[in-house]
């Protein structure tokens, strides 16, 4: 002790130092494209920082410039529906999350605390779907919202995820598992049925770990792309993820609207980076839990 | 006794319904959503269907027509390829990182700030480092030009394509990894370690003899989720290369995909899918077996 840690680990620190730079980099790189005018994204594309920031690709990629305006800035002119979809991602990834994290506490709870036939059959069963890999389920689950005229409606998208995943049952299981048994049987004892001691103990005094997992589950419906792409093609429904795929393929070729792309990607990121910020150690917590499931 | 056996028998009957009432919403999902879908799966992928034609019945057409055909290996390969760029250099960057995490600072600036790039989708991820990665304006090809060297073509040339994937995924995974593993180096004793150095471990020799041996479990937990993860991988070569240059990244789901959803081949890509399956189900089976033969030496 004493010695700085620097002294002691110089190579590991030199080492964080790259990968450091490595890891936020392109995030600078993305903020200093977002305000580059688009003839200076080609004219001076090494430079740090562009002769003159501009606004306008926010302004194109927010629908506040359109038509012919956006074609001379770089835009495709064709109509960038983002506030749209940002607005349809928060909707669709919210009702998930709340719907998702209080069935799967029920479930987790049934599987933790009360004792009916069946019990560890149907749990492992539930657990046994984290083996079957995403297409699998996803060319059947397609079909399956296709006839049951889902598609292109904000159900179809959320069905597969809305009120189960096994991993959400599973983390709360094992957090209901390390909960005092005595404070339920005092619970038990006043006269509560499993109904209000699920609602009025478990519940409330599970708060950090369904924060947790609700997170983790926002953020799964933040990244998901695949499944969105095919049940969700229409403006009405595009969430942003879709949205930015459309937006590139859509992007004049040879001269792509750099200037355009890189805004949408900055807001597509500022939803993550505000949760970050306000929940970044439970984040952290949930993620060091699944190295032990 | 028989009226406790009565009311013994009463109440398990009430815990029962008591415990589907907690169940069914989940069991609902899981019945239609996980369940159903795997299944039907299995029956789809014997028969030839359209979606507009009823299916018909082929028997194993569709697993033979698969073996057969040539760019499903080849899909395969390429998928194989990607899991060999992808991880054993994503594993050890995540343990440099996660070493980072543990000796540098205890404070939660390295952790935050190496799990950015997780939190941001596969699709904001691969524009992201396609625009570094353009080969005539990116930041990157500008760096290669001042260093003097001959052009790249980056993610446009058939031979730098898949490692950039994997580098891209890379990225976004590491921080992540890195934080699973330093959760582990912390459940490993002080007092082992503190042993090693008093014995005359310097720290090369504590890494090797105790440090990693500790870890094998959660190292092989990463190791089965990130390489059962990496054989499905699709978003990252959907934005970044649609499977180009030529077939450099055109994997597994890319084929699958294509003849799902824009062929309409339904038995056809679901056979596949269940080849994968399959496939991943064994990959599995290996790593925990081979994970049990660790523990026992």
């Amino acid at each position: 002790m004493g010695k700085k840690a620097a002294d002691r680990h110089p190579i590991l620190w030199l080492g964080a130092i790259v990968l450091l730079f490595l890891t936020l980099f392109p995030f600078a790189w993305v903020v200093r494209t977002s305000v580059t005018p688009h003839d200076q994204i080609f004219s001076a594309p090494g430079a740090l920082w562009p002769a003159e920031a501009t606004w306008t690709n926010y302004g194109r990629v927010l629908g506040l410039i359109t038509g012919a305006d956006a074609v001379k800035l770089g835009g495709s002119g064709q109509k960038i529906e983002f506030v749209r979809a940002l607005c349809n991602s928060i909707i669709v990834c919210t009702v998930i999350t709340a719907v998702q994290t209080l069935a799967c506490a029920m479930a987790a709870y049934a599987f933790a605390r009360l004792r009916f036939w069946g019990r560890n059959g149907l749990f492992l069963i539930y657990l046994s779907a984290l083996m079957v890999p995403g297409i699998v389920m996803i060319i059947p689950n397609f079909i399956l919202v296709k006839e049951a005229g889902l598609l292109n409606t904000f159900l179809g998208i959320m069905a597969p995820t809305l009120l189960m995943t096994p991993f959400a049952v599973f983390f709360l299981r094992q957090f209901f598992l390390s909960i005092n048994k005595e404070l339920e049987e005092a619970a038990f004892l006043d006269g509560a049925g499993k109904v209000r001691t699920f609602v009025q103990l478990i519940l409330p005094i599970s708060q950090t770990a369904l924060a947790t997992l609700a997170l983790s589950t926002f953020i799964a419906g933040w990244n998901d792309y695949l499944w969105p792409l095919l049940v969700g093609k229409d403006p009405d429904v595009r969430l942003l993820n879709v949205a930015m795929g459309i937006f590139r393929s859509q992007t004049p070729q040879g001269v792509p609207d750099w200037g355009g792309l890189m805004a949408g990607t900055l807001i597509s990121i500022v939803p993550l980076i505000i949760l970050f910020a306000l929940f970044g150690k439970k984040i952290v917590n949930s993620i060091s839990f699944s190295g032990f499931r | 006794m028989s009226g406790a056996a009565a009311t013994r028998r009463r109440r398990n009957v009430k815990e029962l319904f008591v415990g589907l009432g907690f169940l069914l919403p989940s069991l609902f999902g899981f019945l239609l959503f996980f369940a159903y879908p795997t299944v039907r799966g299995l029956f789809i992928s014997f028969t030839d269907w359209d979606l507009l034609t009823p299916a018909k019945f082929i028997g194993i057409d569709n697993y033979t027509a698969l073996f057969a055909d040539s760019a499903y290996w080849n899909s395969l390969w390429v998928t194989v390829q990607y899991v060999f760029w992808n991880i054993p250099a994503q594993t050890v960057l995540a343990l440099a990182i996660a070493m980072m995490m543990n000796k540098l600072t205890k404070t939660g600036f390295l952790k935050g700030a190496f799990l950015i790039p997780w939190l941001i989708p596969n699709v904001i991820v691969a524009m992201l480092w396609l625009w570094l990665l353009d080969p005539s304006v990116g930041y990157l090809d500008e760096v290669v030009k001042a260093m003097g060297l001959p052009p790249l073509g980056f993610l446009a040339n058939a031979d730098t394509a898949m490692p950039l994937v994997a580098w891209i995924n890379i990225w976004k995974w590491m921080g992540y990894n890195a934080l699973i593993l330093y959760a582990g180096l912390q459940g490993i004793p002080k007092e082992i370690n503190e042993a090693a150095v008093i014995d005359g471990a310097n720290g090369w020799k504590e890494f090797t003899k105790i440090t990693l041996p500790m870890l094998r479990p959660v190292l092989a937990f990463i190791l089965v989720t990130t390489i059962i993860g990496s054989f499905q991988i699709y978003d990252t070569v959907a934005i970044a290369t649609r499977g180009g240059p030529v077939d450099a990244t055109w994997v597994m789901n890319f084929y699958l995909f294509k003849y799902a959803f824009q062929e309409y081949h339904m038995g056809y890509a679901t056979a596949g899918s269940m080849v994968l399956f399959a496939l991943l189900f064994v990959v599995g089976l290996v790593q925990m077996r081979m994970m049990r033969a660790g523990e026992a030496d």
